[in-house]
């Protein structure tokens, strides 16, 4: 049972943004609007936009946030606006800050040190030729790509080792 | 009584996997073959006691039985049948018995292998053993599907309506065999380090089962973004969901891991990366696992949660996932990677590829687990599409970029002046494409025309590669006719992969950059536009369904010259229980793109009855679920490769004692 609230939570969302009876008169300032909503958390929804969201919080949002974007308010403005009152959870594109430091960093992070390994691999001396037993390599030959025949034949000669030990 | 005979099953079913782990390693360890072959003995009956309960359970659903809580919970009378059966997997308890079956009918597959050697086959169907035990026994002691309710229902409380959708009935089966086909190249991968030979011929072995397993969640995760498309009525395909990005982690680690079992298999090298792949692959296959089914995140594809049991699972994951990173990083260090090559090879541009995965996999699983974190710290957060965008994008056109080149290069030393002479033509398609998109098509959208570049430049890279293999134009016809049914067909496989991959780019940067969409209030009669064509609502009647009211909407698209482009019938349903309603997207294919209607609540009542109206034309989207399928077909086709199939024979019993790692 504790599985309705999420699935009125999913159907509450059915993108209301386009609503015709909410939308700004000048085309730029709804798109400005729009990429907005899509930036900004519907906070009673299961992790949707605003954009999406059929909620009245969102509705609220949608209108505060077009009204700021009518009175000249900046995208950085509005965000730091919606931060101030709802704090960064609000926000979908998490702000550089310390905090979130690792989050931005952490992927090119490991990207970069991924490509280092690689390079620094290259400056280490060769290291000395796979031990593998002659008997080995022939067997590896066979088993990169020889001839069907050979490879069928092996298993054939191996099929009843193990039941001689 | 059935139901008890299912439960006894699924008991039957955890001895079965404990014996199969305990005869396995005891045979392993004392090279008693009698003793190993009866731990694949134990890997069948489990694998049939577990069929068995899920017949029951199958069958409890098909009857209708509401004394078992489950069905009462998760079913209705009233459900159309191939949802009662599907019912069987949709709920948590449902979905730990599909995981359990999958779980040891891959240990029966391995069971069954001819082609590995004795020492490998018996370590994997012991581990396979140790985790059918851990989930069999989570299920069995936590979870048990087939647990009778003191008073019957009458009715149950039926599935969620939002999964009574075809899609979604053959979604789980699909991410199931993917996800805990893991667990086959986790099993094998421990084994291996036990052994202490991760090598070539280790890496021959592990392909295939980590193929089928990729192939499978490909499927999966494709019909589950089909599902959402049209189901949630969004228009939107991939929402960087917690449930979505959960799929997406193991499925972009098996990606790194096919790739770096060709650089294993073919040279040797990476054996300790590809290894830690393989553990990795499954970890995080149960990390979903685990996501999906606590709820400790919020999620819009969030069902049959249970935070209680969460802890549990987490448990089982630690477990197995420690146990095996443990192991690996005990092991590791002995193995000898001995390989050199240069840093233009093809090894490299495969080492590339791996790095810029693994870096993806990282984006996405500290976003998916960013709230927690900071939940750790007392603090509120999260981050969302924008956030993956920003950084999943630079980071696979960096991997994109190097894509063509790689199966150009030859191993260990590539002629990169030959590469970039053999690619000239397909960059400057690319190029071309690119920059001729943006010249010509309204409104201008500069990522979206770097997007179809990409595209372009990973199909002409692949066919390149191709022509190249076939030797065309420089040979004979009847030469390049007898290359194309003479040549591996795992290289065909990786072409057929590479162009889907180049599709998808191509569809999904179109549809991002040039989707068009319209909303609006309309009554009987009334009309919008929508880009090109013009939307009128007909009329909207009630229709009543099997579980369900329906208002059914009948709108008519026209494209500009007025010819029919779309004669719609989208629905919003109201089901009979719990009074949830859904939307039935009406979908009309036009070539590669989409027209897409939707038929949203009633805004006035009364003689001047008016809906919200809601249409997108989605440009391309085809291309986004058809490069997936041809990504897992190229999957199949490499599967059928013969040399997969023979699996290049079997290594010598005789040899086992020197198996013993190097102490």
């Amino acid at each position: 049972m504790t599985r309705w609230p999420v699935i009125l939570g999913a159907l509450l969302c059915l993108a209301a943004a386009a609503d015709p009876a909410e939308r700004l008169p000048n085309a730029a300032q709804e798109t400005r609007a729009r990429t907005l909503f899509r930036e900004t958390r519907c906070l009673v929804c299961q992790g949707e936009s605003i954009d999406e969201s059929d909620a009245t919080l969102a509705a609220d949002l949608r209108r505060v946030i077009r009204q700021h974007i009518a009175a000249g308010a900046s995208d950085g403005q509005v965000r730091a606006f919606l931060a101030a009152r709802y704090g960064d959870f609000v926000l979908f594109r998490p702000r550089i800050t310390w905090t979130n430091a690792l989050l931005w960093g952490g992927p090119f992070i490991v990207a970069l040190a991924g490509l280092g390994l690689l390079v620094f691999r290259e400056r280490r001396p060769p290291t000395p030729a796979p031990d593998l037993s002659p008997e080995e390599e022939a067997r590896l030959e066979v088993l990169n790509g020889a001839s069907d025949t050979l490879t069928t034949e092996l298993s054939f000669k191996n099929a009843s080792g193990l039941t001689e030990r | 009584m059935i139901a008890e005979v299912g439960s006894f099953a699924l008991v039957l079913a955890f001895c079965a996997s404990l014996a199969q782990a305990g005869l396995s390693f005891a045979g392993r360890a004392r090279r008693d073959a009698t003793l190993t072959g009866g731990g694949e003995g134990a890997a069948l009956a489990a694998f049939a006691a577990i069929a068995i309960g899920y017949g029951v359970l199958i069958w409890a659903f098909v009857t209708s039985d509401f004394s078992v809580a489950n069905v009462a919970q998760n079913s209705h009378t009233e459900k159309p049948l191939i949802y009662k059966i599907a019912g069987a997997w949709g709920s948590h308890e449902g979905s730990i018995l599909l995981w359990c079956f999958m779980l040891t009918g891959y240990g029966a597959a391995i069971a069954l292998a001819r082609a590995l050697p004795w020492g490998l086959k018996a370590l994997a169907v012991g581990v396979q053993g140790c985790l059918g035990a851990l989930f069999i026994g989570y299920m069995v002691f936590a979870s048990n599907p087939l647990l009778r309710i003191a008073d019957p229902a009458v009715e149950g409380h039926s599935l969620n309506p939002l999964l009574q959708d075809p899609a979604l009935a053959a979604h789980p089966p699909f991410l199931y065999a993917g996800y805990v086909g893991m667990s086959v190249v986790f099993s094998l991968a421990l084994a291996a380090l036990v052994e202490g030979r991760v090598d070539a011929a280790w890496a021959r072995w592990v392909r295939p089962w980590a193929l089928a397993a990729w192939s499978f969640l490909t499927i999966g995760i494709t019909l589950g973004s089909f599902w959402a498309y049209y189901e949630l009525g969004w228009g939107g395909w991939w929402f960087w969901d917690p449930v979505e990005n959960a799929s997406l982690m193991p499925w972009l680690m098996a990606t790194a891991l096919l790739h770096s079992a060709i650089v294993t298999e073919k040279r040797g090298a990476l054996a300790a990366w590809t290894a830690f792949l393989a553990i990795g692959a499954f970890t995080l296959s149960m990390l979903g696992a685990f996501l999906v089914r606590s709820g400790v995140l919020t999620s819009v594809h969030a069902f049959a949660v249970d935070p209680r049991r969460g802890i549990l699972l987490l448990g089982v994951l630690g477990v197995a996932s420690g146990s095996g990173f443990a192991l690996f990083a005990w092991r590791a260090p002995r193995l000898k990677d001995s390989q050199v090559f240069a840093p233009i090879s093809r090894e490299s541009a495969l080492v590339v590829n791996n790095i810029i995965l693994a870096a993806v996999t990282v984006t996405v699983l500290t976003g998916t687990l960013w709230p927690l974190v900071l939940e750790a710290f007392g603090r509120q957060g999260g981050v969302g599409a924008p956030y993956y965008n920003t950084v999943v994008g630079p980071l696979m056109a960096v991997a994109f970029v190097v894509l063509p080149a790689g199966p150009l290069l030859a191993w260990k030393r590539g002629d990169a002046r030959g590469a970039i002479q053999r690619l000239t033509w397909a960059a400057a398609i690319a190029a071309a494409a690119g920059v001729a998109t943006y010249a010509l098509v309204d409104p201008k959208r500069a990522m979206s025309c770097v997007g179809i570049g990409f595209g372009v430049w990973l199909v002409a890279g692949a066919l390149e590669e191709a022509a190249g293999r076939l030797r065309l134009a420089r040979a004979p016809l009847a030469e390049s006719a007898r290359r194309f049914t003479a040549l591996p067909r795992g290289a065909w496989g990786m072409t057929l992969a590479h162009i889907g991959l180049g599709l998808f780019i191509m569809g999904a940067a179109v549809e991002t950059g040039w989707r068009v969409e319209t909303a609006a209030v309309l009554t009987q009669g009334g009309a919008t536009s929508l880009g090109p064509y013009h939307v009128r609502l007909d009329s909207v009647t009630v229709a009543p369904g099997p579980n369900y009211d329906a208002e059914q909407a009948a709108i008519t698209v026209t494209d500009r010259n007025g010819a029919l482009a779309c004669d719609a019938r989208p629905a919003r349903r109201t089901y009979d229980v719990g009074g949830v309603t859904t939307s039935r997207v009406a979908l009309c294919l036009h070539g590669l793109d989409d027209l897409y209607i939707v038929i949203g609540e009633r805004r006035a009542a009364g003689p001047n009855s008016a809906w919200l109206v809601r249409g997108f034309v989605n440009p391309w989207i085809r291309l986004v679920f058809l490069g997936p399928l041809l990504m897992a077909l190229g999957g199949a086709i490499s599967l059928s490769d013969r040399r997969l199939r023979i699996a290049a024979g079997r290594r010598r019993p005789l040899a086992a004692p020197v198996l013993a790692p190097a102490e």
